[in-house]
């Protein structure tokens, strides 16, 4: 009886101490930067996914670790401000950004693949990631007159060659009552067609009259969204608090 | 004296047992039979063929009936996160088992080289096997694109290089050309016995080149609604010049099934929305089935459909049953008699200009009469008792009184009345109609079929001829045809009970599509229908629109699902007294809107594949 506790409790001890040596070290450097043009974020769709599945956020870059053979790509999606974050362990990578990803274009290489960038980890670091959008939104002005939401904003467009310009689509205007406004999440919207757009320069949208809100609050927030002809993805001003 | 006796034993033992070595060691197994034993008795491959037969992939059967609530025909009552992710995956929908596709290789190039079966059984078996390898190919197909086409069973040399065994993909339409050839080689070997409903006949191998080809064709012609979901080489995406030979494939042999006359539709029963449910339910002499997963009681082989989906006030099992709730968004598509689309006659503008109706059920009698067929609504009866379906009651001064109970009583003047259905619907309340409706197509109406222990034997229809008349009528609009697309129509339509029929200049896509969607909901045909359509970016276009006034309309989004509650009107001495009334409801729990985006056309081939066969190419938009 003696011997098989002193058993136990040595088996115990190995339990508790035997596994360190084992374990691998949990990946501890950050990656994390912004999706830019000339500097400036490229603001888009929220992401609005379960906890478990992270490879289905609206707008996404692959990251390729080259050590190991077999290959599998890390997703890091990209959030409504433009930022990303994740935790990688050090090493060296290739980052591309999938097909049919994000409102801007990106490089491709020859045989018509998306063109991937060298990112060396080592240790946590931040880098903006520069490309090309189709259009941007200028000097978006967002106001409340008796419930209704007006915005107006300026298309700049950007791609303009005939390769790879695209048109638009539609211009609409957002509300919602938290941050997270968007095509997806929206209390109220306008919308305005491409066609029906006279002048890039200048276009402006009223929403119509705001429902009561409930639970009850003073205040909305709205934004912009671009959605460009054959671009899934739509690209959107800042988010705006607009007092009601 | 004990060790002595044991050593001699063994000994003993030593000396007799080594007599004949290589005999001793070469004993028949009597729990395992070797392939050539199988491969020569017809009724031991019909045992290997049942497990291919098994082992055929269906997305969406009563099994599993979950995914049934995925897009926006029904409301998940319990599973909510169905209704709260918006985007679907990349991942979703996949399908890779090149396991099975070499077993029924191996299956076919066994039964070919037996031996000791008849010549009759060798070719029955070896067109089966094509059927199953052929289905495999069209499942693989709809659900991934152009996949390498493996028709022989690949050995590895272990010279440790895999590479030769590489093939690349195949273009999307190589796959269905050989879908297509195969169930044309194999048609004429089959037996023409309409009553085999569980394995590959004659009409099975028609009606599945039917709906491959007419897949094929509405790929072809819609693809240029979508010009970025294909590859340059044609591994996803059929050129548009395809279309019409597709369709007139179709067609043909469509008609080729219709005039052998094999099969009927289903009229048995003198209920129209009874005759409709009844399509599922019986097995004796069902003329329109033609191919099922069959199931049976107490063989081990059930499924908890009617378990799980049993209305809450009359379930035979404790706390069991309503998960699956039929949405407006399918109900209100159900056309009207006289052939019109309308939303459901619930107010006069403002939710609460409430229509008073005496009973509930009177809100759908005008409706198509499968309307009731698929779908329980209030105030209809199952296995002959009440489904009682309301969320609350509407008092005198227009306040709504509702409960957290399933039949919960309250006291109103002093007077105790029950304030809430026994089936709810109780927002957040699991298994209590939710929706406003609980399922019908499918649903077991044996006593038993809700217990745990008995449980369901409905059988999982494939194929039926409905379906058949519905693809001919489709490619005969889609080769301009519509007269003889309005004959075919009318034969469904008929037998459901609408009498008006359609004029050849009333037949529309919109129509085309709209009959599907009633006929055929809950069938494992939405998903398909909609991706070959290149609809599927449209309807579920990720916007939270409201729910459509234009049922009829093919175009319309439908990201969400919405509810229809019943409330009683409790007013003792009002006019309206026990009347019923109905609210629109977006449930609390249906948070997002559903967004299919163009790389969900094709599903994503894991890298983990790629990385074996870097000859794979990736699917477009992902």
């Amino acid at each position: 009886m003696k011997i098989s506790l002193i058993y136990l409790v040595l088996l115990l001890l190995v339990g508790l101490t035997g596994c360190e040596l084992d374990n691998f070290e949990p990946p501890k450097s950050t990656f994390e930067g912004r999706i830019v043009y000339k500097g400036e974020p490229l603001l888009i769709q929220s992401a609005n996914v379960a906890v478990a599945n992270n490879s289905d956020f609206p707008v996404f870059l692959e990251l390729w670790q080259k050590a190991y053979n077999n290959r599998s790509s890390i997703r890091i999606p990209i959030k409504q401000d433009g930022t990303f974050s994740s935790l990688l362990f050090d090493g060296d990578y290739k980052l591309i950004v999938p097909n049919g990803q994000g409102p801007f274009l990106w490089k491709r290489t020859a045989a018509n693949t998306p063109d991937s960038l060298d990112i060396k980890i080592q240790g946590s670091q931040a880098m903006d990631i520069e490309v090309v959008p189709y259009y941007m939104l200028r000097n978006p002005k967002i106001s409340n007159n008796a419930r209704k939401i007006t915005g107006s904003v300026s298309l700049e467009k950007v791609i303009t060659d005939a390769a790879n310009g695209k048109t638009v689509e539609r211009v609409s205007l957002y509300v919602n009552k938290t941050q997270f406004v968007d095509a997806g999440n929206s209390l109220n919207k306008a919308d305005l067609a491409g066609a029906d757009i006279k002048d890039l320069a200048n276009v402006s949208l009223t929403t119509g009259e705001l429902p009561a809100l409930v639970p009850s609050q003073g205040y909305v927030f709205a934004r912009i969204g671009l959605k460009i002809t054959g671009v899934e993805d739509m690209i959107y001003t800042p988010v705006q608090k607009i007092t009601l | 004296m004990k060790k002595t006796i044991l050593s001699l034993v063994a000994l003993f033992s030593l000396t007799t047992g080594c007599k004949e070595d290589a005999e001793f060691l070469n004993i028949k197994s009597t729990n395992i039979l070797l392939v050539d034993e199988v491969y020569s008795d017809p009724r031991l491959v019909l045992s290997a063929a049942t497990d291919l037969y098994n082992r055929i992939p269906d997305l969406v059967e009563p099994a599993n009936f979950g995914i049934m609530a995925s897009f926006d025909e029904a409301f998940a009552s319990g599973d909510y996160g169905r209704h709260q992710n918006r985007e679907y995956s990349y991942d979703d929908w996949n399908l890779w088992d090149y396991g099975y596709i070499r077993e029924i290789n191996l299956f076919i190039e066994r039964v070919n080289a037996a031996t000791r079966l008849s010549a009759a059984d060798k070719a029955r078996f070896a067109a089966e096997g094509r059927f199953l390898r052929a289905n495999a190919y069209f499942e693989l197909v709809k659900r991934m694109g152009g996949v390498p086409l493996v028709t022989e069973s690949l050995t590895y040399d272990y010279s440790g290089d895999a590479s030769y065994l590489r093939k690349p993909r195949a273009k999307e339409s190589e796959v269905y050309d050989f879908v297509i050839s195969e169930f044309e080689a194999i048609k004429s070997i089959l037996p023409k016995t309409p009553n085999e409903k569980s394995r590959a006949t004659y009409g099975l191998a028609l009606a599945s080149k039917v709906r491959a080809a007419l897949y094929a064709g509405s790929i072809a012609k819609y693809g240029v609604n979508t010009p970025t979901v294909s590859l340059p080489n044609g591994e996803v995406g059929i050129p548009a010049t395809k279309a019409n030979a597709y369709f007139q494939t179709a067609l043909t042999s469509a008609q080729e099934l219709i005039t052998s006359g094999q099969y009927a539709l289903y009229q048995k029963a003198p209920d129209l929305s009874t005759n409709f449910a009844n399509i599922f339910l019986d097995k004796a002499n069902n003329p329109e089935v033609i191919f099922v997963e069959d199931y049976k009681l107490q063989s081990g082989k059930i499924h908890s459909f009617a378990l799980d989906n049993q209305p809450r006030a009359i379930t035979e099992e404790g706390e069991r049953g309503g998960r699956l709730n039929p949405s407006l968004n399918l109900v209100q598509s159900f056309e009207k008699l006289d052939n019109s689309f309308a939303p459901l006659a619930i107010n006069k503008g403002n939710p609460n200009d409430y229509i008073y109706y005496d009973k509930p059920e009177d809100l759908f009698a005008d409706r198509d009469p499968r309307l009731q067929g698929t779908v329980l609504v209030p105030g209809a009866i199952f296995k002959n008792r009440p489904i009682d379906i309301f969320a609350g009651l509407v008092l005198a001064n227009g306040s709504i009184l509702s409960g957290d109970q399933l039949g919960q009583l309250k006291a109103v003047n002093g007077v105790s009345v029950q304030v809430v259905g026994l089936s709810g619907p109780i927002d957040g309340y699991d298994g209590s109609a939710q929706g406003g409706f609980y399922m019908r197509k499918y649903n077991d109406p044996v006593t038993g079929s809700g217990q745990i222990g008995t449980q369901s034997e409905v059988w999982n229809v494939r194929y039926r001829y409905a379906e058949v008349l519905l693809n001919a009528a489709e490619a005969a609009f889609e080769l301009g045809q519509n007269a003889v697309a309005a004959g075919y129509l009318k034969q469904v339509r008929d037998r459901a009970g609408l009498t008006k029929a359609l004029t050849p200049g009333e037949v529309t896509f919109d129509r085309i599509v709209h009959e599907r969607k009633v006929e055929l909901a809950y069938e494992n045909h939405l998903l398909w229908d909609m991706k070959r359509w290149r609809l599927a970016h449209v309807v579920w276009d990720g916007s939270n629109s409201d729910l459509t006034t234009q049922p009829g309309k093919a175009t319309e989004p439908s990201t969400r699902v919405y509810s229809l509650w019943p409330y009683k009107v409790y007013n003792p001495g009002g006019a309206n007294h026990n009347k019923w009334v109905f609210r629109k409801v977006l449930s609390g729990r249906v948070t997002q809107s559903h967004v299919f985006r163009l790389g969900n056309y094709y599903s994503r081939i894991t890298d983990a594949i790629i990385n074996n066969n870097p000859t794979i190419v990736r699917n477009p938009n992902q």
